[in-house]
Formats: structure tokens, sequence, C-alpha cells
């Protein structure tokens, strides 16, 4: 892999969010209206919690919201900094440049590494702030799941570059809806066992679901769930796999279809 | 002179309609070949499987003798192109695009690459300015810098000049000819400005239909057309039916 060819990406999309207003509220602007919807919604279970419940909803609840917003963040960010590349029809020049395609995903990488740092450390802050939310009393729990979080988040968005690519800037809806898909069926805010038995089945594929409900039982009981991390790990590890070769598909099939060409045309 | 660019029957099906049918021509060292013909020709087409950006049914494209099918990276950090249909990024500033490209060419030194090219191309007094500000011609100026941040062997200029006023295409015309003598590299240049191909060509060939009709110096084009001027033979090669590919 050549550095600078992943340093023209990297340096190519921090320029853009450095200095750009609706991009910068879309990394801190749309969590913080969403920690306020979610936080006031937390105190008012909790007030219909009975009072000698050992529960604590603000830790549970807003924990979850946390973590989603920073996969939502992570799939975003990917699609986005590609669909960035569509919408200023610089595209062409992207891929008529020697930058492999796994040095322009590790680029997309660093930038989403960047962006989920600061939008992590930023929203724990304003829910400590806010809610007297400390996650960092999940102690070193929170590696395994924040890593995690990230790599799904990447994989799905390389299946939406893989989309944008073969059905065209029409497609850059997808940047924003594919975690919309997932969200149901991860068990983000409630446990797997209020899923009907064949959606219990189904869903086990699903890392986010493993992520949560580990999550869950780290907060409640205190221990780390391994066979959660373990199943989190190894079924991510298949999506980044499977996600890769989609790309790799869909952009030979561009190739053979001049479907990149197309992208800015349309 | 060495061979630059070899394409050996090079073809470019979608289902049933043929955009490139078979073509082969070379560019050599130094040389500027203009690639002329009506719209639907396959000239983009033809330059698009250059670059790698579609895949060719059959046939072969070498650069410097190495098969852009198994040396894509390598051979296109060797090129660059220029497209009025690819701008650069318009929420940039132009030394922001060229730092860019020049990172993504590889550029080490890339701080006074783009330094001295954006003084050699004028582009000095746009720095702070995003890209989607500029008029089209200083995009095109723009454009036309970045293809140079590789200090490129083998150029491809679609158009080039297409935005530009008289003298302003004057002296872009005088910048890239004086950059290939230097580099002994080569150029594929389309246009529809037949003054500026009779100026620059060393060679031109013509496409009609997918295929290659004629190719042959200006001089000998309008002797063998009977004609003084290109844009005549342009139109009767446009007009004529298709004769065997050459």
């Amino acid at each position: 892999m050549n550095r600078l060819h992943i340093l023209g990406i990297f340096y190519r999309n921090i320029v853009l969010i450095r200095r750009s207003v609706p991009k910068l509220f879309g990394l801190f602007g749309f969590v913080t209206v969403a920690l306020f919807l979610w936080g006031f919604l937390t105190l008012w279970v909790q007030t219909l919690a009975p009072d000698d419940t050992a529960t604590d909803f603000i830790l549970l609840i807003l924990s979850a919201f946390i973590f989603w917003s920073l996969f939502d963040l992570s799939q975003r960010s990917f699609g986005i900094s590609f669909l960035e590349e569509v919408w200023s029809r610089n595209i062409i020049n992207l891929f008529a440049s020697p930058v492999k395609l796994s040095e322009m995903v590790v680029g997309f990488i660093l930038v989403g590494v960047v962006q989920a740092l600061l939008a992590f450390f930023y929203v724990t802050t304003l829910a400590f702030l806010l809610y007297a939310l400390n996650i960092w009393t999940l102690g070193l729990y929170i590696i395994p799941f924040f890593i995690n979080i990230l790599v799904f988040g990447w994989a799905l968005g390389v299946v939406t570059i893989g989309l944008v690519v073969r059905f065209g800037p029409s497609a850059d809806i997808l940047a924003f809806f594919i975690p919309f898909l997932v969200l149901p069926f991860s068990a983000v805010y409630y446990p797997v066992s209020v899923f009907p038995p064949v959606l219990q089945k189904l869903t086990f594929v699903l890392p986010t679901r493993h992520m949560f409900e580990g999550m869950r039982t780290a907060i409640t009981e205190g221990v780390m769930p391994l066979d959660n991390v373990f199943w989190a790990t190894v079924l991510n590890l298949g999506f980044v796999v499977l996600a890769f070769l989609f790309l790799y598909w869909m952009l030979r099939l561009a190739r053979i279809k001049g479907y990149l060409s197309r992208l800015v045309q349309d | 002179m060495a061979t630059i660019l070899r394409v050996t029957n090079l073809t470019k099906r979608y289902n049933s309609f043929t955009a490139v049918n078979r073509i082969s021509f070379e560019i050599k060292e130094g040389e500027i070949v203009s690639l002329l013909g009506p719209n639907g020709a396959g000239k983009t087409t033809t330059i698009q499987m250059l670059l790698s950006l579609v895949s060719p049914t059959s046939g072969d494209i070498e650069v410097f003798g190495k098969n852009l099918r198994g040396h894509r990276e390598e051979l296109l950090s060797m090129m660059n192109f220029s497209a009025p249909y690819s701008l650069l990024p318009y929420n940039l500033t132009p030394r922001e695009g060229l730092t860019v490209f020049s990172l993504l060419y590889g550029v080490r030194n890339y701080r006074e690459r783009v330094k001295s090219l954006l003084d050699e191309f004028n582009l000095g007094e746009l720095v702070n300015r995003k890209i989607g500000q500029l008029s089209s011609g200083e995009q095109m100026r723009l454009g036309i810098a970045k293809a140079f941040v590789n200090n490129p062997k083998l150029l491809l200029l679609d158009e080039p000049t297409a935005s530009l006023d008289p003298p302003t295409a004057r002296q872009l015309r005088a910048r890239i000819l004086k950059r290939i003598q230097e580099s002994r590299g080569a150029v594929l240049w389309t246009s529809h400005n037949m003054r500026e191909v009779e100026t620059v060509s060393d060679r031109i060939i013509f496409l009609s239909r997918g295929r290659v009709v004629a190719d042959d110096t200006p001089q000998n084009l309008k002797k063998q057309y009977g004609q003084e001027d290109l844009e005549e033979i342009f139109i009767i090669i446009a007009n004529e039916p298709v004769r065997e590919s050459l």
C-alpha cells in the first residue's frame, strides 16, 4: 500500500469536514438533538419503574443510544466519503488515478476513525453533563464494543459504495437508510428475548445483535460477555470479507458495463 | 523512438452495440496524436479503456511494453488525463485540489510541485477560492495543471481547450507542447477544433463508428483526401460508409 495515496484520500476528506458547517452538524448536531430526545424519554421511563428497581435506565438506554449513534456515524461517514467524490464529479479522476481500491478504503477508514473518536468523546461528555451518565464505568468492556461497532459500520459502508457504483448516484439514499434496516433486528434498546423465536434465530447473523446484547450484560451483570464478543467478532470478519467481495464484484461489473462514467452523468 | 502506447485490436461491445471495433494504433515517444471522429465514434470509450475505467471486451493496451490489465497502478502512475466531464472537487481550493492529486499520484515533494504548477498555470491569484467558484476556463486550466502533477509520460487530453478563449487556449497549447518536448512523453489529444488539431498533431487518427478509418500525418491526410482543410476531411469521413479498418 502506498502511504501517499492513503494520505491523499484522508487529506481530501478532512479538509472538507474541517470547514463545512453542514458536515460538522452531521458529526455533532444530529447526535446532540437525539441525545436530548433519548435522554428525556429515559428520564420518563425511569419514573415509571418501581422505586426499588436496581436497573440504571440511564446507563442502559443511553449507552445503547451512544453506541448505536457510533455505528450509524461509522457507516454514514464511509458512504458519504465516497458519495462526496460522486457529487463533486471527481470520481472519474479518482478511479483513473493509480490509487488501489484497498488504499481508498483504508483512507475512508482513517477518516471514519477520526470522526468516530471525535463524536464519541463529544457525546459521552455531553451525556455526562446532561444526565450524569458515565459510560466509562463500563471500563475496558468498551473497547471490543467500540471496535466491533466501527468495523460493522465500515462493512456496511463498503456495501453502500458497491451499490452506488452499480446503481449510480440515485442510490445515495442507501448511505442514510441502511443502518435503519438493521436497527430493529439488532436488539439495541431491548433484549433478544423479546423477538419471536424465528427472529431470534435469524438475527443471530447480525454482529450488532451480539454487541448490544453483550453490552447490556456488561451493564447489568458487570461481567465481560465473552460469547457475545466472540460471535460479534467472527461475524464481523465474515461481513467484512463478504462486503469486499461484493465491492470488487460491483466494480468489475461497472468496468465491463461502463457504469463508472455514468456516475458523473446521472 | 520508443513506443509509449500500443493498442492492438481493441474492442468494446455493450450487448449488441459495438462502441469500439478492433482498433489498433501506436504512439511513440515525443509524439502528439489526435483522435478525431464524430459524436459516438468511440473516442471517449477508447480513452476510458486507456484509463482502465472501462474494461475492453477484447484486445490489448500496452504502455511502455506492459499490459494495462496486469499493471494498472504502475502504468496509471505514469499517465494522466484531463477531460471536461471530470472536474476537480468543487469544494476544495485549487491548492488543496492539486495537493490531493499530487498525493494520489504518489508525488513525494508534493508541496513544491503544487507551488510550481500554480505558478506555471497562472493559478496563483485563485488559490484561496473554491474550485466551484472558478469560471469554466479557469477550471479547465486547473484540470490541465492537475494532469501534470506527476509529470506523466502519457497524457490523455479530451477537449483540453474547449472552454478557453483563443489567447488562453494558444498559451495553454504552447505550455503543453513545451512540457511534452521536455519530458519526451506522448499525448493522445481529442478536439473538435480542427485548427488546433492541425497545429499540435504529429499524426491524426480518425475514428468512425468504432473503427479506425484513417491514420496519418495532417499533410498526408490532406493529400489523400484532396482537401486543404481538415474540417472538410472530418465531414467526408463522418458521412462516408465505414471502410475496412486500417
